[in-house]
């Protein structure tokens, strides 16, 4: 059995984003790149799995869709445990391109389980993953909390509106994890940041597709009003507040 | 051309998500000249399925198909793409929610349509069809254009006003034939939470971090909650203290809510929880440390101490109620 976990480049998640160029972009003046938060869990999560496996679990695989800077971020998790890695050499120019890219190179190699993070915490499109699986017509399941592998078969808990369901689709499926499917992201060890160096990092040409969006410009979200203080000694003037000059409650 | 709305329903009832749904759909519809269908998935009656029309829908079709009881991606991306190539949509409109983010991307790759994801507002304009959409978990909004012939949005929840439009829609119940080779989700088990209110649609919610100091002290937090109506959340360190639910923490990587008060009690505010919150209408917040950045997005606040603070607020509701 084999575990691909797809891995996006983010901006540290304390950045404060500011734009450059006309509003067009962002400025990655001093960013701290880093794998995008649920990725990490993901692949925290399909270490765990394989390491619990008995060797069934053969390998663990990170993808990314970047160009050749974004190799700091595939070696950090090929540190945390990943055996080997794939980046497809391209700028990721919208989720339908990436998803196609990804697509691709699932159809040459073979996996059982796809893992996708819910979202990239820049775009946040949520799309990557539906996507891959839709490209490959395969199952996908959405707001994935829990995954364990029994005797070969997945069985899922994913998150609906007020509860929870336990779920088990045929492999190769795709699973789009969310919160609670790892307790805390696995950290690099020394050995692992040095095992790392000499991990295998295949670089694969894109295919040809057509991005379906393009962002062209960027604005700040609208200020808020200045906070208005309510003392400590009398806080029933904020119910009132809330009643009569809000009026949300 | 149409606009297609996917509702969703709660044991046959609609949720004010899916008036919301509707009502953006019917303002996009008229920015495009077209008109409004929504589709419904499950056993919804008559009397319930005409409420779409209050909202702006022209034509609803209803689908209620034992195989789609529970939801399977593929299958029901498949049932909504052939209502779509029927219905000649243009645009589809989806819900941002767990159900929406588990169809809207096979929907992109099926008809070839571009996705804007998360949006809160209509379009900024049609041509070339622009969006205005969340980006850097709300530390930025883009403008985002689709350019594909058929364009799929996804709206946030609480982020659009319902707004009434009396339509005499006509209700088509359509029976489909779901290919069981699309159609491989098994359950096996079904928690459901009763009589609690959801966080992701509350109007109000009240929020404790960890300047609770302990999850002892939630009673109180729960009785304030409970006298406004509201649902209860919490910052990513209670939850990952174990001292509240999982399914509470609001954050980055916890639940993304847009109530129309959230009230924060001992949370400092940090990047990744404003992420999660900062599309609320109202944010209040209560801290001992003037300085804490919560401030910063707060429009009401308390610098004190939760524990002597919230008794009296909860005083000062029922003074209120009297």
């Amino acid at each position: 059995m084999k575990i691909l976990v797809c891995i996006s480049n983010v901006p540290d998640t304390t950045t404060k984003i500011r734009f450059a160029g006309d509003n067009s972009s962002i400025d990655t003046t001093g960013i701290q790149w880093v794998i995008n938060p649920w990725d990490e869990l993901s692949l925290t999560r399909a270490l765990e799995l394989k390491d619990a496996s008995a060797g069934a679990i053969k390998s663990v695989t990170v993808i990314h869709v970047g160009a050749a800077s974004s190799e700091p971020t595939i070696r950090k998790a090929l540190a945390i445990g990943a055996d080997d890695a794939i980046r497809v050499n391209a700028e990721s120019a919208d989720s339908y391109y990436v998803a196609c890219q990804i697509a691709e190179v699932v159809k040459k190699e073979q996996f059982d389980i796809i893992l996708c993070g819910i979202e990239s915490s820049d775009y946040n499109g949520s799309a990557v993953g539906g996507m891959i699986a839709e490209f490959l017509e395969i199952p996908s399941v959405s707001a994935v909390s829990g995954i364990t592998v029994v005797n070969g078969q997945s069985v899922m808990t994913r998150e609906i509106d007020g509860g929870k369901e336990e779920v088990t689709v045929p492999s190769p499926f795709v699973a789009i994890v969310q919160k609670g499917i790892a307790k805390e992201p696995r950290i690099a060890a020394m050995r692992g940041i040095m095992m790392a160096r000499t991990k295998p990092v295949k670089v694969t040409e894109p295919v040809s597709a057509e991005p379906l969006t393009k962002i062209v410009g960027f604005e700040k979200p609208a200020p808020r009003a200045a906070c208005k203080f309510v003392d400590a000694e009398n806080p029933a003037q904020l119910i009132e507040l809330l009643l009569n000059e809000a009026k949300v409650i | 051309m149409s606009v297609l709305v996917f509702t969703e329903n709660w044991d046959g009832q609609f949720k004010k998500l899916s008036f919301e749904l509707v009502s953006y759909a019917k303002g996009v519809a008229g920015m495009t000249g077209t008109t409004v269908t929504a589709v419904s998935i499950g056993k919804v009656n008559e009397t319930e399925l005409k409420k779409l029309g209050n909202y702006g829908a022209d034509k609803i079709i209803s689908i209620s198909n034992d195989q789609l009881t529970y939801l399977d991606s593929q299958a029901y991306a498949s049932v909504i793409a052939d209502v779509a190539r029927n219905e000649n949509a243009s645009v589809l409109v989806i819900s941002n929610n767990n159900t929406g983010k588990a169809i809207a991307p096979r929907l992109s790759v099926k008809l070839k349509a571009g996705i804007g994801s998360g949006v809160s507002k209509l379009p900024i304009k049609t041509d070339p069809f622009t969006v205005y959409k969340r980006t850097y978990s709300g530390n930025a909004f883009a403008h985002m254009v689709i350019n594909s012939d058929i364009k799929i949005l996804t709206l946030a929840q609480n982020s659009f006003d319902i707004s009434e439009t009396p339509n005499n829609a006509t209700i088509e119940n359509l029976n489909v034939i779901v290919d069981g080779s699309v159609n491989k989700t098994a359950v096996r088990d079904v928690q459901k939470q009763s009589g609690k209110i959801l966080l992701n649609d509350a109007d109000i919610v009240v929020s404790g971090g960890r300047g609770m100091k302990s999850p002892d002290n939630w009673g109180s937090l729960i009785e304030f909650a409970s006298s406004l109506g509201a649902a209860t959340a919490c910052s990513r360190p209670v939850s990952d203290e174990g001292w509240r639910p999982h399914d509470e923490h609001t954050g980055q990587t916890g639940k993304i809510i847009a109530p129309n008060l959230y009230i924060a009690i001992g949370i400092s505010g940090a990047t990744q929880h404003l992420a999660g919150i900062s599309s609320s209408k109202y944010i209040v917040a209560i801290n001992t440390d003037k300085d804490a950045p919560i401030f910063e997005a707060a429009q009401y606040g308390i610098v004190g101490d939760a524990m002597k603070v919230l008794p009296e607020l909860v005083n000062a509701v029922k003074e209120l109620k009297k």
